[in-house]
């Protein structure tokens, strides 16, 4: 009863959002209030409706109602509750109603915060949205309905994925999708503005906060997605360039890109037309990540069931949506007004360079992406694209994106004096050779990866701009600290995100370049009592038993580990084979320190005697995710900015005025 | 010559609609595997002791009737969960299932399916370095081939046999080929 519930509140939920496409886009062009009116409550409305059937698959999922085929085909009784729970998201049928879930979130956003929007712009805003949420609630009531029955239904579930079964992967979806949803509100707002045919200052002044929350969302979903791989793929990597993760990776980029554009419509009035396109684009790249994982175009680890009916229906909407948007973009864009000019070495010019690069980098993702499936089409043979094609393609990129980003910030609006920016971050340059070379000395010279020392300096170079910006900005040590320290209390907080979150971005590289190219490993037969000795922890192997789960069998061997003949730690990885359904998994262990990561994965049994084990010495990876972390606070405290804080501070009504007159 | 520039990224989206429309109708997920569509490797292997003379594995065995190659050991964990499974599809009687008992002592191979169960039509015994199942291409255990009547492999499964793979994958591949 509760699952038909469910689906009615989804059926409701379809009309609803019909409604709310159409009407207020007509009374917006029609300058009807009432009709423009409607989009508000029918949001209220969307999101009860939706809230009710997710709320209606958990209960079945939390009962273990097996008499719903998506709960026998995934869940299983023996299952942690928290599984149970997470197990909603964790299948094609409920992630989608998840999405969308998240979709009708946003749109109720819109209209709770956005009382001080222009009345048009909201309603065709909300109308945008609810077209996107027509077309993906007919996609789950025709091709995916996660409340189909099954009779008889039978005694247990078939179980979740084993691989689905962990803290880290559980959360993931959710984050993601966050993520991808969240640019469907940039979206959303570049249509609404094309249809108007204006944007303004006040215009990115909206959208720049959502995009930031999206972009928060999505760097913490891919983060907790990375460290997932780092320790349950137990191969001591934490990035594959996997189909899948790029599919979460293009995203980013564009809507890293899209943060940075929105700066300078918001500030200087111009690139508004290439904002738009990078609204539209952040949101189709999420769009093609769920085409791609869903339609069985595209080869991955991950891939949910694929089904040929779904990917016909997600290439319609993928060719509704983004080429409609296009379409509206060619035909609208020209007739945006232009507005304030600058010269190529200025703040904008350097946004507009990170812009380039980082679309680049995003193009450069997506051919890799999909060159296996350009080949097989042309019948040039099944090739598959692995890291080599994209750390030699997009990698490079990379470097002069971040060679800028440490004096972008330094540049003036208009018109920058490079040179003399160069001249005040001569202390950055010295620092970073400095380290280069100490770098060098340190890994014995070619020794090591000719890159790594490289890598130390660039992030030691976007550390140092970064500090140099943050110190001049409160005249450190050239006035007296406590006026420094008023200054410092008066920075405004967006600027300090960007403080913040440019550092995490050097701590990322510093744990990237350093986790690339200076692992160590050893893989080997190991027999109980060996001792196998890896960047000078010793490992030995002392114990490996069975041991039963909640509902797996596991192998666990235990690695007593020494440094200097001190005890360092008791390793227990495990390798798991679930019960329902039966596959295997590695539990890598890890214990990290400020140098690395020791960590340590049990694999087969040999017949011979012994086990396969593979020891690993990561260096600086906790770096990386302290980097991670590190950049999602900077977001958060840039969201915080009052300017960006819904609910128009009047000080940004003022800016408004200004930037009309 | 500027509005050609904002017709790029509609234009560029149209060429990949193509490349996706094109793209639903391949699988790449088909693997070109060497051995698919080839004949069995040529294979001589021994029985494990305690099975009968009569009951090792050749090449030649594999000729005449659609069969199932299913490689184990009694190292391997996952085998253990998966053979129940393969007991229920010997009950059911559309298919003979053969092993290979793979870089393995032969006489713990034996005990091993005294202990689980035996649903083996035929049992070879390809002890360490296990140059057979090398020869069928087999990167791990528990794997499991589909055999035509006249011995060439048709399929080849990774990873443990449940009812899901035999309902969606396995059943429908062998009635294919008893037709």
């Amino acid at each position: 009863m509760i699952a038909e519930i469910g689906h009615f509140a989804l059926i409701l939920a379809l009309a609803v959002a019909l409604i709310q496409a159409v009407i207020p886009l007509v009374g917006a062009s029609r300058g009807n209030a009432t009709w423009m009116g409607l989009a508000g409550p029918a949001s209220v409305a969307q999101m009860l409706l939706v809230g009710i059937a997710f709320a209606a698959l958990t209960h079945a999922y939390m009962t273990s109602d097996f008499s719903v085929l998506n709960v026998a085909q995934n869940s299983h009784t023996d299952k942690p509750m928290l599984y149970k729970v997470t197990g909603v998201w964790g299948n094609h049928e409920g992630s989608l109603l998840l999405w969308i879930t998240i979709l009708a979130l946003f749109g109720l956003a819109v209209t709770l915060f956005g009382a001080n929007l222009p009345p048009g712009l909201k309603a065709r805003a909300l109308a945008v949205q609810a077209m996107i949420t027509v077309g993906f609630l007919l996609f789950i009531l025709l091709t995916s309905n996660p409340f189909e029955r099954l009779d008889p239904p039978p005694m247990n579930g078939s179980g979740l994925n084993p691989l689905l079964q962990d803290p880290g992967l559980a959360f993931h979806p959710p984050f993601l999708y966050l993520g991808y949803v969240g640019f469907s509100m940039a979206f959303s707002f570049a249509i609404a503005a094309l249809i108007e045919g204006k944007v303004d200052a006040a215009w990115a002044r909206w959208v720049r906060p959502w995009t930031l929350a999206a972009w928060i969302f999505l760097t913490l979903g891919i983060a907790l997605g990375s460290w997932w791989a780092y320790y349950e793929l137990g191969w001591g990597g934490w990035w594959y360039w996997d189909p899948v993760e790029n599919a979460s990776f293009m995203p980013w980029l564009a809507g890293t890109a899209l943060l940075h554009s929105a700066v300078v419509v918001e500030k200087r009035d111009s690139l508004k037309s290439w904002t738009i396109l990078l609204a539209i684009v952040a949101f189709g790249l999420s769009l093609l990540g769920t085409f791609l994982v869903r339609s069985g175009v595209i080869t991955s680890v991950h891939a949910f069931a694929t089904d040929p009916a779904r990917g016909v229906f997600i290439l319609g909407l993928l060719i509704f949506a983004v080429g409609g948007s296009f379409t509206l973009y060619a035909v609208r864009a020209p007739s945006l007004k232009t507005g304030g000019l600058f010269a190529p070495v200025s703040r904008e010019g350097a946004l507009l360079l990170n812009n380039v690069l980082m679309a680049t980098g995003a193009g450069t993702v997506l051919l890799g992406t999909l060159y296996p499936l350009f080949a097989d089409a042309l019948d040039l043979g099944k090739v598959s694209v692995g890291p080599p094609f994209f750390n030699s393609v997009f990698l490079p990129l990379m470097v002069p994106m971040v060679l800028a980003m440490a004096a972008g910030p330094l540049l003036s609006w208009k018109r920058g004096d490079l040179a003399g920016v160069l001249s005040r971050l001569s202390v950055a340059a010295v620092a970073a050779l400095a380290v280069a070379l100490a770098t060098w000395l340190w890994q014995g010279g070619s020794a090591g990866p000719w890159w790594a020392a490289g890598g130390m300096a660039l992030a030691v170079w976007l550390l140092g701009g970064t500090i140099v910006e943050w110190a001049e900005r409160i005249r450190l040590f050239r006035a007296p600290l406590a006026e420094s320290l008023e200054r410092m209390g008066k920075l405004p907080r967006s600027s300090w995100g960007m403080t913040i979150t440019h550092s995490g971005l050097a701590l990322l590289i510093i744990g990237m370049t350093a986790s690339s190219a200076w692992k160590l490993e050893s893989v080997q037969t190991q027999k109980l009592g060996e001792t196998i000795t890896v960047a000078g922890y010793a490992f030995t192997l002392t114990q490996v038993e069975d041991i039963n789960g909640a509902n797996y069998l596991a192998t666990q061997g235990t690695f007593k580990v020494t440094k200097d003949g001190q005890d360092f730690a008791i390793l227990q990885p495990e390798k798991r084979v679930y019960r329902q359904p039966p596959r295997p998994t590695t539990e890598a262990a890890i214990v990290s320190t400020i140098l690395g990561d020791v960590y340590a994965v049990i694999g087969d049994a040999v017949p011979e005697g012994g086990w396969v084990t593979r020891l690993y010495f990561n260096p600086l990876v906790p770096w990386m995710w302290a980097g991670c972390l590190v950049m999602v606070l900077g977001g958060l405290m840039s969201l915080s900015d009052r300017r960006h804080r819904i609910g128009a501070p009047t000080r940004a009504r003022a800016a408004v005025q200004a930037a009309k007159a | 010559m500027r509005r050609v520039l904002y017709l790029l990224p509609v234009l560029v989206f149209a060429g990949l609609a193509l490349f996706f429309l094109k793209g639903l109708t391949l699988n790449p997920r088909e693997l070109p595997s060497m051995l698919i569509d080839r004949p069995v490797p040529e294979m001589n292997l021994p029985p494990l002791p305690g099975r009968g003379a009569d009951t090792g594995l050749a090449s030649a065995d594999l000729k005449g009737r659609v069969s199932l190659v299913n490689i184990y050991g009694s190292w391997c964990i996952a085998c253990i969960q998966e053979h129940p499974y393969l007991q229920k599809i010997k009950e059911l009687g559309v298919v003979p299932i053969h092993g290979i008992d793979w870089r393995d002592d032969p006489v713990e191979g034996a005990k091993w399916l005294k202990k689980h169960g035996d649903p083996y039509a035929r049992v070879g015994s390809d002890p360490a370095p296990g140059r057979t199942a090398i020869d069928f291409g087999v990167t791990g255990a528990p794997e499991t081939f589909v055999v035509d009547k006249n011995g060439i492999i048709r399929y080849k499964h990774i990873g443990p046999v449940d009812m899901r793979v035999w309902d969606k994958t396995l059943l429908p591949i062998i009635r294919e080929l008893n037709k």
